[in-house]
C-alpha cells in the first residue's frame, strides 16, 4: 500500500514519528495483489492510483500530490489549474468539493471553500467542469469531500457519478474505519479507490486494519492538526522545500502539498497572477522530489 | 490533582437532598452505564421487536405543529422502551457514532475509558455530588405556577392540567449548563489537562465552564461567534473576569463549535474539548446528557412527594437537546409519560428562516454524529435561525433523533413571537423571566393544555433564566408596536 504524507508549514517538526516503525511486517508497502485487482477494474483511459504509484515506484520515485479546492476563485481557474498542475508533473492531483463545515480543515482552506461556495459551486458543477477537463489530463484525480454531500446524493449515485466523469480516488476525511463498509462497497462496485486517512496517533492495530482495507494510497496526516495554517508562501517555500525532502527521506511514496497551493490560487491578484504563480511553485516543488 | 473526600462513605452522611430512593436507582445507573459504556462492550440496547413497524407508521401528526391527539396513538401499545444506552459504536439505532477525522479516534476513546471510570469511581461521584449541592445549588425546586395553570384553565372551560417548572433558571450561573460543565471539568482535570476548549451560543455555557474552570484552577478558552458575542456582551465580559479567554468567530454558533472541535485536534495532548450539549460524536452526547440527567432524576422524586405521582407530560425546548435530555432520560422507561420537545419556528416553518431540525431536517452527518440536519440538496448544511441564540444549531442531539424515530417523544416548534409572548406571559403571571430558549417551551403550552388530561401534572422545564434577553424582547415589541401601529395607519379603513 503506497503512502503519501500530507506536507504543511512548520508543523512537521512536532511530528516525531519513524515512518518505518509504523509497519511492523517487513512486507513491501505496495500490494501487487490489489494491482492486479484494480487493473482488472479499471476502465477509463486514465491511470489509476495505484498504477501510478506502482510505476513511479519501480522508477524510484516520490509521487507529488498538489491539493486545490475546486471553485477557488472560480471553476474556469480550476479547470485551468488541473492542466498546470497536471503539465508541470503532478503526478495524481486531490482535488476538494467545498463544504459548508469543514471541520478537517484549517483556516486557509476553510476560507477558499467559502468563497467557493459563495460564488455557487456545488458538485454538479464540479462533475462537469470534470467532464471537460479529466480526458485532457495524464495524472488521476482523487476528489476530496467530507461526508454529508455524499449521503446526501446516495453512496451508490455519487460514486457511479464520480466514476463517469473519470475520477479514480476519493478521500473522505470524516469517516472513521468502523463507517466505510458501505463506502468501501459501493467505491469497489465503480471503481473508485477508496483512500483511507490514519495519523501518528492511531494504534498499530487499527492502523493495521485500515492498510487492509484502503486503496489507491494510504493518508498519512503527517502532523497532529488541521490542514497548514500558517506562513505566507513566498517566505516559506525554502521550509516546504526542506520539508518535502525529508518527508521522502522517511520512505513516504509521495507528498500531498495542500494549503500552500491554496493559497496561491486563492490570494492571488488575479487568475491570471494566480495560475503562474501556481506553475511556478509546483515546477520547483516537483523538482525538490527524488 | 482533583480533591477526593477521605474517608468512608455511609449513606447516612449524605445530606438531605440525596434520598435512598435515589441513590439505589443511581447504583443501577451505574451498573448499566458501566457494562455499556467501555469500548467493546455488549450493546445496550433500546430496540423493541415492534420498533421497524412503529418507524414506518410513525404518523405525520408526531411533527406538524397544529395537530395534537389527546394520547400519541402509539402510546397506547405496550412501550418496552428503556432508557436509551448508545451502543458500542456509539450508536442510538442508525443516529449517533463517531464520524471524525482519524486524528480524534483516539481522543474520543480515550474520552469514552475515562467517563466509564469515573461513573464507579465513589471519590469521583462524592466530589460532583458536593459540587451539584453546594456550588451549583440543587435540588432546584419543581415550582407549581398556579397563576398560569389558571390562565390556561380558563381557556379550556375552567378544567385542565396543572402546570409545573423545573427551575433550572435557579442553577449557579443561571442554567441547566453547569450540572454537565462541572462534572467534565472535573474529569479534565482527573485526565490531567490543564486548558479546556469550548464554544458557546448565547452565553451561557461559556459562563458555566469558565467558572467550572476557575473552581478547579483549569485555563479556559471559549469560542464563540462575533454576532453572539456583540449580542451578549455582559455575558462575554463576565467570562473575561472568571478567567476565560474568549475568542470570536465568524458566522454563527455552529462555526464556533467546529472551530472549537479543530482547536482540540491540534492541540491534543495539553487541553480537553467540553461539549455543551448532546452532539457531537460518541461518546459527547452520551457523557452530557448523562450529567444532565440528575435535572429528570430530581424531578421524579419531587413529583412523588408533591402529588404521589409523575407527571403525564414533560415539556423542554431543543435547540441541540441538552436540557431536554437531562429532564426526559429519567422518564423514557415510562410509557405513561409524555415527552415533548419545542423546537424553534423562527419566522414560521414555511418561512425558511427557523431552526426545527426534527420538524424540517433530513437524516445526515454532521459535528461527528448521525442525526437530523437542516440541509440543502447538495447536502451543505442550512444556516438555522431564531430570535433565541441558543436554538440556533442547524442539527440536534442524536438520541433526541432515535426517539423521534421511535416515535417516543413528540416534537413541535414555536416561532420567534410566540416565543417573545410566552416571554411576557410569563413574567407577568409568575413573577419569573425565563430565557428566549426556555420560553419556546412556555410558547407550546397553549396547543398543548387541551390535549392533557384533566388534573393531571405537566413539567416544564424552565432551563435558563432571561433577565440577559430583555433587550431582545423590548427591541422586538418596539419593532412589532411600530409595525401594528403602521398597518393601523396604513390599513383601509
Amino acid at each position: 500500500m503506497a503512502i503519501a504524507l500530507t506536507s504543511s508549514f512548520l508543523q512537521l517538526k512536532k511530528c516525531e514519528v519513524d515512518f518505518h516503525t509504523f509497519y511492523p511486517s517487513k512486507k513491501p508497502i505496495v500490494s501487487l495483489r490489489r494491482y492486479t485487482t484494480m487493473a482488472a477494474i479499471s476502465t477509463t483511459k486514465s491511470v489509476g492510483i495505484s498504477e501510478t504509484f506502482n510505476r513511479l515506484k519501480r522508477e524510484g520515485k516520490v509521487a507529488f500530490i498538489p491539493y486545490i479546492t475546486a471553485g477557488d476563485p472560480d471553476l474556469s481557474t480550476t479547470t485551468e489549474a488541473l492542466k498546470v498542475l497536471d503539465s508541470c508533473g503532478s503526478d495524481i492531483i486531490e482535488l476538494g468539493v467545498p463544504y459548508s463545515d469543514p471541520l478537517a480543515d484549517g483556516p486557509v482552506i476553510q476560507a477558499a471553500a467559502t468563497r467557493s461556495l459563495g460564488r455557487g459551486t456545488n458538485l454538479d458543477a464540479i462533475i462537469s467542469m470534470l467532464k471537460e477537463v479529466v480526458p485532457q489530463l495524464s495524472c488521476p484525480i482523487a476528489l476530496f469531500t467530507y461526508y454529508n454531500p455524499i449521503l446526501k446524493r446516495g453512496t451508490g449515485r455519487f460514486m457511479s457519478t464520480i466514476s463517469n466523469v473519470g475520477v479514480h480516488g476519493l478521500v473522505v476525511p470524516d469517516v472513521p474505519l468502523e463507517e466505510t463498509t458501505a463506502l468501501r462497497m459501493e467505491a469497489k462496485k465503480h471503481g473508485i479507490e477508496l483512500v483511507l486517512l490514519t495519523t501518528p496517533t492511531t494504534p498499530t492495530d487499527r492502523m493495521k486494519a485500515i492498510v487492509e482495507a484502503a486503496e489507491g494510497f494510504i493518508y498519512l496526516v503527517s502532523s497532529v492538526g488541521v490542514t497548514g495554517t500558517r506562513a505566507s508562501v513566498s517566505d516559506k517555500v525554502q521550509a516546504l522545500l526542506r520539508e518535502i525532502k525529508e518527508i521522502a527521506g522517511w520512505g513516504a511514496d509521495g507528498v500531498i502539498v495542500g494549503s500552500a497551493m491554496v493559497k496561491l490560487l486563492g490570494e492571488a491578484k488575479s487568475p491570471q497572477d494566480g495560475l503562474r504563480e501556481l506553475e511556478n511553485f509546483t515546477k520547483s516543488l516537483k523538482s525538490a522530489l527524488p | 490533582m482533583a480533591s477526593k473526600l477521605h474517608g468512608s462513605v455511609v449513606s447516612s452522611q449524605k445530606n438531605a437532598f440525596v434520598s435512598s430512593s435515589e441513590k439505589l436507582t443511581d447504583k443501577r445507573r451505574v451498573a448499566k452505564m458501566q457494562t455499556s459504556g467501555r469500548a467493546q462492550a455488549q450493546a445496550a440496547e433500546v430496540t423493541t421487536p415492534q420498533e421497524s413497524s412503529r418507524t414506518s407508521k410513525l404518523p405525520e401528526l408526531m411533527t406538524s405543529s397544529l395537530v395534537f391527539s389527546k394520547r400519541p396513538f402509539f402510546l397506547e401499545r405496550s412501550l418496552q422502551v428503556q432508557r436509551t444506552q448508545p451502543n458500542s459504536a456509539g450508536k442510538f439505532g442508525k443516529f449517533g457514532g463517531k464520524f471524525v477525522a482519524e486524528t480524534l479516534i483516539a481522543c474520543l476513546d480515550q474520552l469514552e475509558a475515562v467517563f466509564a471510570e469515573v461513573l464507579h469511581d465513589e471519590d469521583f461521584q462524592e466530589e460532583l455530588e458536593e459540587a451539584l449541592r453546594d456550588y451549583i445549588g440543587r435540588e432546584t425546586p419543581l415550582y407549581h405556577a398556579r397563576r398560569l395553570t389558571e390562565f390556561y384553565k380558563s381557556k379550556n372551560g375552567g378544567e385542565g392540567a396543572e402546570i409545573f417548572l423545573k427551575r433550572e433558571d435557579l442553577c449557579h450561573g443561571g442554567s441547566h449548563k453547569m450540572n454537565n460543565a462541572i462534572a467534565q471539568a472535573m474529569i479534565a482535570k482527573r485526565i490531567g489537562r490543564k486548558l479546556v476548549l469550548t464554544a458557546t451560543a448565547s452565553g451561557h455555557h461559556g459562563i458555566a465552564t469558565a467558572s467550572a474552570c476557575a473552581k478547579l484552577g483549569l485555563d479556559c478558552k471559549i469560542f464563540m461567534a462575533a454576532k453572539d458575542m456583540e449580542q451578549q456582551l455582559s455575558n462575554v465580559q463576565l467570562m473575561t473576569l472568571l478567567g476565560a479567554q474568549v475568542e470570536g468567530v465568524d458566522g454563527q454558533f455552529k462555526d464556533a463549535a467546529s472551530e472549537a472541535l479543530r482547536s482540540w485536534v491540534g492541540k491534543m495532548e495539553e487541553s480537553y474539548h467540553m461539549t455543551g450539549t448532546a452532539v457531537g460524536p460518541h461518546p459527547c452526547p452520551t457523557l452530557v446528557r448523562h450529567f444532565q440527567s440528575v435535572i429528570g432524576r430530581e424531578t421524579r422524586r419531587q413529583a412523588l412527594e408533591k402529588w404521589g405521582g409523575k407527571p403525564d407530560a414533560l415539556v423542554a425546548c431543543v435547540g441541540t437537546g441538552s436540557n431536554a435530555l437531562g429532564l426526559f432520560h429519567e422518564f423514557i422507561g415510562d410509557s405513561d409519560v409524555r415527552l415533548v420537545g419545542v423546537e424553534a419556528g423562527g419566522f414560521g416553518l414555511e418561512s425558511g428562516r427557523h431552526a426545527s431540525t426534527l420538524s424540517k431536517g433530513e437524516v445526515g452527518v454532521y459535528h461527528g454524529a448521525m442525526t437530523y440536519l437542516l440541509q440543502d440538496g447538495d447536502g451543505q448544511t442550512i444556516e438555522p435561525y431564531s430570535v433565541a441564540v441558543g436554538m440556533q444549531y442547524p442539527a440536534v442531539g442524536p438520541e433526541l433523533s432515535f426517539l423521534k424515530e421511535i416515535g417516543r417523544a413528540e416534537f413541535y416548534s414555536v416561532t420567534d413571537q410566540e416565543a417573545l409572548d410566552a416571554y411576557e406571559r410569563v413574567c407577568r403571571l409568575e413573577g419569573i423571566y425565563a430565557s428566549l430558549e426556555a420560553s419556546h417551551a412556555f410558547g407550546i403550552l397553549g396547543k398543548l393544555f387541551p390535549t392533557l388530561p384533566k388534573g393531571g401534572k405537566v413539567v416544564v422545564n424552565c432551563s435558563a433564566r432571561g433577565d440577559e434577553d430583555v433587550d431582545i424582547v423590548y427591541k422586538h415589541k418596539l419593532f412589532h408596536g411600530a409595525l401594528k401601529r403602521t398597518m393601523a395607519q396604513t390599513t383601509p379603513q
